[in-house]
């Protein structure tokens, strides 16, 4: 393979001369001088490293990418950058002198941003406030609200300093993160899992963005699950697997493939589509209307769709625009008009969840602790608080905790959940194998119907694709799906049917197959204004 | 009855007098809420402050000193409530209850020796030119410094949520505190010292009923003042000028309801008695039907994770 021999691994690169043939190639007209350069960082948490001797170099101008699964350890090493985090061991160098940041406040005077995974604004507070609260020494707020604007338009990320961030969509807020640190002038940015909610256009404009400053010689260090993403944006990659530092690669030259193997460290099956015939309609939503629960929430807005048996329909869309009303519309959480939803032909809108999971319609939420799973129950008790009905778990008022617990262990086994026993709280899971526990749950109770939303969402690549080969065995033992999700390569990988919400809104629900990126981004609201960078 | 009797520009000048307490009280809470902590414990640190006051007061013989060690004590009550919360992280509307009841019973044991007797006077400020004007120099320029100092606060707390660097550093914090730790704020001190702040203004509130109000000491004498304090904070929607407003309609209509007691109203006493509470809860409620909202972060743990 071309492509293999571009991935060196890690040790190679220490003991060949230099680090030059870990660097870009030489044709290329950069500065090399290290800006950022980290040796031997390491991080232990109680039970865990985080961090074991993490080793490289950030050079000026660079887009550095940071690869891992999750809990690989790429969070804690951008927090000893950013200061939020000290290191046990170690030594890092900024412009060749000595950097050891006690605090955010010392890593952004010494020219360090970053740009969180969850965003780190204060939905309350106006865009001008938020800016205000990220920066060492901020102007008067009249002064902020100008440079705020001119900042933005050079960048072609449009921003009303005076609006209030909960009103504001997701791609807006991580415009407004982008736009605090921009005005600090930082000479390395740091961007955790940027484009997770953007849409395509979005993305490209981002990209162009940080394609900007990385010319004006600012190293971005980037870390994404996208790995085709990174493929077209970064110089080099480093990844990390298990808190170590396993290996770098020139991502232009290394394929996605051969980068999400180097993350887990040995191959796995990519999911099968088994052929299969959609047959009668299951689910059909006309007319659903109902508003969101929580105050900066996305109300339904007359909502058409369909589901066959047999069928999965992908719904993609950015985060915040309606996916959680949705999920529990359906769910039976959020009573509509009885007629809005039929399930089978039965009217089911006035159902509560009991009724509809009775009917077949069962339903996986996205956030895993607190909605779809109670945290410090046991995972026999979660179990049992969705399935007592469907698997008979209850006799005379009574629980049956043997069918309980045997209905746990079932789901444990058939789904692969790592963990010591059916006793363990939900808590002490890790977020993929409670992922596989919910899902399987589900799954595991022949739903006719199951309404998932996000079913792989932080979830390491090898657990991902366990999931998603459940869903689609699900389909193709007759069951329908409707299937919403923010990663459009999993969409595309097991949807029939695609479409998008947007502020509420469904798009035209069109096949999967024919649609290209550029089509899925305008049916996800495009560009929502963006534009590309004016400089 | 003889509604004669009461006299408008009375009626008005001990308005701002019976205010004060609350004000005092409330304005603290309001600083702790921002800050995204829940202090339920502020009639224990007003009632400690109120005895502390006292005791200092009349031992020293300077009702300025009493003020300064019923903030103090205040203070030291709310240290523990600090202790308790931020940094054993325990719940903290459970610690807020056990506050009050502490501060009650510590309260009378302190105050055993001083049932009965007169605290110093206060004097009150005697403004020249302005206190001559007929009416408003006795409603509003004929009271003691404190009335004054109640007053400045709110503007105080109000010009510092809205314009200051430190005033958006705390509403950040309780809005947000994982976000405000990520940013490289220092979350527990914040919130450390306006749990301090919150406990010092409850005392002076407390002081203000045993120095100034009623003035001497007997058990239990807030009698629920700072529970009200901490529902104005709410009904006030967390706005400093709305918890001046409550604080007045709320010793309005106590003042007036003395008074309807004294003109011998037609009225059974117990219902006067409960007006003020029902009505500055109406009205309150009637205002706080705008959008704003309780500080995101209030009342929730936090730890600063990893």
């Amino acid at each position: 393979m071309k492509a293999a021999s571009h991935c060196r691994r890690h040790r190679h690169c220490a003991t060949e001369e230099g680090e030059s043939t870990c660097r870009p190639p030489s044709g290329d007209n950069r500065v090399t001088t290290p800006l950022l350069s980290i040796s031997g960082l390491t991080k232990a948490y109680p039970g865990v490293v985080a961090n074991d001797a993490v080793s490289f170099d950030i050079i000026e101008g660079e887009v550095h990418a940071l690869l891992g699964e999750n809990g690989a350890g790429k969070s804690t090493l951008v927090k000893m950058i950013y200061g939020l985090v000290k290191p046990d061991s170690g030594a890092m160098t900024l412009h060749g002198a000595p950097y050891t940041p006690p605090d955010p406040h010392a890593a952004r005077k010494a020219g360090v941003a970053m740009v969180f995974q969850h965003f780190s604004l204060f939905e309350a507070m106006s865009v001008a406030e938020n800016v205000a609260l990220g920066m060492e020494e901020p102007p008067r707020l009249r002064d902020l609200a100008t440079r705020i604007r001119e900042v933005s338009e050079t960048y072609g990320l449009p921003l009303d300093p005076g609006r209030i961030v909960g009103d504001l969509s997701a791609g807006e807020r991580q415009r407004v993160e982008i736009i605090r640190c921009l005005l600090q002038e930082p000479r390395l940015l740091i961007m955790d899992e940027p484009t997770s909610v953007l849409t395509p256009q979005e993305v490209e404009i981002l990209f162009q963005t940080l394609r900007k400053l990385s010319a004006e010689g600012v190293a971005i260090l980037y870390i994404s699950h996208k790995l085709e993403e990174i493929r077209s944006l970064c110089d080099q990659a480093t990844i990390l697997r298990q808190g170590r530092n396993v290996g770098t690669c020139l991502p232009r030259e290394t394929s996605a493939r051969e980068m999400a193997e180097m993350m887990v460290g040995s191959s796995f099956a990519a999911p099968e589509r088994a052929p299969r015939a959609p047959g009668e309609v299951a689910l059909e939503i006309t007319g659903l209307s109902v508003a969101s629960p929580s105050a900066f929430g996305t109300a339904l807005k007359d909502i058409h769709l369909s589901v066959q048996a047999g069928e999965i329909l992908g719904l993609g869309g950015v985060a915040g625009n309606g996916q959680d009303e949705l999920l529990a519309a359906l769910s039976g959480e959020l009573p509509s008009d009885a007629e809005a939803i039929r399930l089978h032909g039965t009217a089911v809108g006035r159902f509560g969840p009991t009724a509809r999971r009775g009917l077949g319609l069962l339903a996986a939420p996205e956030e895993r602790l607190g909605h779809a799973a109670a945290p410090d129950m046991s995972l026999t008790e979660n179990a049992f608080l969705t399935g007592a009905q469907r698997e008979n778990l209850t006799a005379r008022g009574f629980i049956r905790w043997g069918a309980a617990r045997a209905f746990a262990r079932a789901i444990i086994e058939r789904f692969d959940v790592r963990t010591p026993g059916p006793d363990v709280a939900a808590r002490a899971l890790s977020g993929g194998n409670l992922q596989k526990f919910v899902i399987g749950r589900e799954v595991l109770q022949r739903p006719r119907v199951l309404v998932v939303n996000q079913p792989t969402w932080g979830v390491d690549a090898a657990a991902a694709a366990a999931i998603r080969q459940a869903l689609l065995d699900l389909a193709a033992n007759g069951a329908a799906i409707l299937c919403i999700s923010q990663d459009l390569d999993e969409l595309m990988e097991i949807s029939d049917r695609f479409g998008a919400l947007n502020e509420g809104r469904l798009s035209e629900i069109r096949p999967a197959q024919d649609l290209n990126v550029e089509e899925i981004g305008l049916m996800m609201g495009g560009a929502h204004g963006m534009e590309v960078a004016h400089v | 009855m003889d509604m004669g009797s009461i006299s408008p520009e009375l009626l008005l000048a001990s308005l701002m007098v019976a205010a004060t307490p609350i004000l005092l009280a409330a304005l603290g809470e309001l600083v702790v809420e921002r800050a995204g902590v829940l202090n339920l414990g502020v009639e224990g640190m007003m009632i400690t402050g109120a005895i502390c006051g006292f005791a200092v007061a009349v031992n020293s013989g300077s009702p300025a000193f009493g003020f300064v060690a019923a903030a103090g004590g205040g203070a030291v009550l709310a240290l523990l409530f600090a202790a308790l919360t931020q940094v054993a992280l325990a719940n903290q509307v459970a610690s807020g209850l056990a506050l009050t009841l502490f501060g009650l019973g510590l309260s009378s044991l302190l105050g055993q020796g001083y049932v009965g007797i007169k605290p110093p006077p206060v004097a009150r400020l005697d403004i020249p030119l302005l206190g001559d004007i007929p009416f408003l120099g006795r409603v509003l320029f004929s009271h003691d410094l404190m009335v004054y100092f109640g007053l400045a606060l709110v503007g105080l707390i109000w010009w510092m949520l809205k314009y200051s660097r430190a005033g958006l550093i705390l509403r950040a914090v309780g809005e947000n505190h994982d976000a405000a730790h990520a940013l490289g704020y220092k979350v527990v001190r914040i919130r450390v010292a306006a749990i301090l702040f919150g406990g010092a203004c409850a005392g002076l509130g407390g002081a203000y009923i045993s120095l100034i109000r009623v003035p001497q000491w007997t058990e239990g004498m807030t009698a629920g003042a700072g529970w009200i304090a901490l529902a104005l904070v709410v009904f006030a929607s967390w706005k400093a000028g709305r918890v001046l407003l409550g604080a007045w309609l709320f010793g309005g209509v106590t003042v007036l309801q003395l008074n309807l007691q004294a003109a011998g109203f037609a009225i059974p006493v117990e219902y006067l008695s409960m007006s003020p509470y029902l009505i500055t809860i109406l009205v309150l409620v009637i205002m706080a039907g705008d959008k704003s909202r309780a500080p995101a972060s209030l009342g929730r743990i936090f730890h600063a994770s990893q």
